[in-house]
């Protein structure tokens, strides 16, 4: 008896549709965001999160309104993400019902900002995503940096004390994204994922790579992870959240079946 | 022909935010006889037939606006003469004090504590745990009460906290939850019923309590 382990599936939302990650040159659609996240509700997510990777500011009225329309039907924790820059920006998505907000570069060129951020709103409703690659060589102790700009640029900080920076600063939850592997279908880079959960006191959501199930279970007992976050594995029917439930279950990991 | 009374649940709004899942969820489970409303107004709070107090953010913030607001003593009628469910920063207000923010005075409507898990919190088996406490924990229901009524004992709710509640009288104690320490998460006296947890984002069961909060007189 204990707290769960959590599945988070994410929707990458682009002009209103659920798209493939980021990092994939093919999109394909997957669906209208409010259906897709009212049938992983109904498989037993144990959240969702909204990622935003609209472009143009326009499409941002939409968003609230997807994220209202989720809320109302969905009675689950929802976390959105994606161009969150001011206060203004999290007072709007929670008041459309977010419960978390995912700041990500906003953090990187104002670190004050979380800070802030978690003062205004608590921490509770602070996740601040770090998208990392590793910058070691092979045979080299192990060491991975932060880059912004879906992995284009590096930034020279240390993605394990920018974490513990972070916490520090209010993060109430850590989402990394390891971008070597974000599209890869490879696995977690599970290096980063434990060197970061036990650096730090806050939960950590383990993201990027995942292209089967054992890969899941791998986040949480090799990465020692308290969530798993993944995307494109549920939205083509490869897989239900049912069915990871039942593997890490499986694999003796806590879940709420 | 006589209309069906119309009942009000009051959800309070004291400034803390996020009150929009709640009122949803609510919403969602109410019946056509039920209306739900988001208030500041005391007056709307004191008319209504079910009062809810939820709860964000920090303590000290939370104490606050509810002096500031001047609603005091509106929650304070409430809990004396009517159904009302306090829900996760809302527990944590009803008690005597809270060690957040430096130490800060509460509602002393159940006396005992709001205590800190510690950010060296650890499991039994002296393996380290996360705090805040988030995520989806097990209830055991410590008493039988209408809240719990049509909810499996044991059932999983959403927890996000890092404050957990020490009451001075047992008898108190509705339900309990392990995190490295067995805990309080329910207290029951009278027509006023508090969680820790968040019944508006613990899907199923959590918005059976939600409909059982809308069909409870008051009595335990």
């Amino acid at each position: 008896m204990g707290l769960a382990k959590r599945i988070i599936p994410c929707l990458d939302v682009d002009n209103g549709r659920v798209v493939k990650g980021v990092q994939f040159v093919d999109i394909r659609d997957a669906g209208d965001p409010v259906e897709v996240a009212k049938r992983y509700n109904e498989q037993g997510a144990d959240e969702i999160t909204f990622l935003d990777i609209t472009a143009s500011s326009d499409d941002r009225a939409t968003t609230v309104h997807m994220v209202e329309a989720i809320a109302s039907q969905v009675f689950i924790p929802l976390t959105v993400g994606g161009g969150i820059r001011t206060c203004d920006d999290i007072r709007r998505m929670l008041n459309a019902g977010a419960d978390k907000v995912g700041i990500n570069t906003a953090a990187v060129f104002n670190p004050e900002f979380v800070r802030e951020a978690a003062e205004r709103f608590g921490s509770q409703c602070i996740v601040v995503a770090i998208d990392a690659k590793k910058v070691s060589a092979e045979g080299e102790a192990e060491k991975w940096e932060i880059f912004t700009h879906g992995g284009r640029k590096p930034t020279g900080l240390d993605a394990v004390e920018w974490a513990k920076k972070m916490v520090e600063y209010g993060a109430g939850e850590i989402l990394l994204t390891s971008m070597d592997r974000d599209g890869t279908k490879n696995g977690f880079d599970l290096g980063v994922t434990r060197a970061i959960s036990e650096a730090v006191h806050v939960p950590v959501i383990a993201s990027g790579g995942v292209g089967n199930l054992d890969h899941l279970v791998e986040g949480v007992t090799k990465g020692k992870a308290d969530a798993v976050l993944a995307a494109s594995i549920f939205h083509f029917g490869e897989y239900s959240i049912a069915e990871a439930k039942q593997r890490m279950t499986d694999a003796g990991i806590e879940m709420r079946l | 022909m006589s209309e069906a009374k119309k009942s009000t649940v009051a959800v309070i709004d004291y400034g803390m935010g996020n009150l929009h899942s709640v009122a949803k969820a609510l919403e969602h489970v109410a019946d056509e006889n039920t209306s739900v409303v988001v208030t500041s107004d005391p007056s709307v709070i004191d008319a209504a037939d079910r009062v809810l107090l939820p709860g964000v953010g920090a303590i000290r913030d939370c104490i606050g606006e509810m002096h500031n607001t001047g609603l005091v003593p509106s929650i304070r009628k409430a809990m004396a003469e009517k159904p009302f469910l306090a829900i996760c920063v809302g527990i944590q207000s009803l008690m005597s004090h809270s060690e957040e923010n430096g130490g800060i005075d509460c509602l002393n409507h159940f006396q005992g504590n709001a205590l800190f898990f510690g950010e060296q919190h650890k499991d039994h088996d002296g393996s380290k745990l996360k705090v805040p406490h988030m995520g989806w924990n097990q209830v055991k229901q410590t008493i039988e009460h209408p809240l719990w009524k049509g909810i499996p004992d044991n059932a999983r709710f959403y927890f996000v906290h890092s404050f957990y509640v020490v009451p001075e009288h047992q008898e108190e104690v509705a339900g309990t939850c392990d995190y490295g320490l067995d805990f309080c998460v329910a207290l029951a006296r009278d027509n006023v019923f508090a969680v820790q947890f968040h019944p508006e984002k613990s899907h199923k069961d959590g918005l059976q309590l939600y409909k059982n909060f809308i069909h409870w007189d008051g009595k335990p």
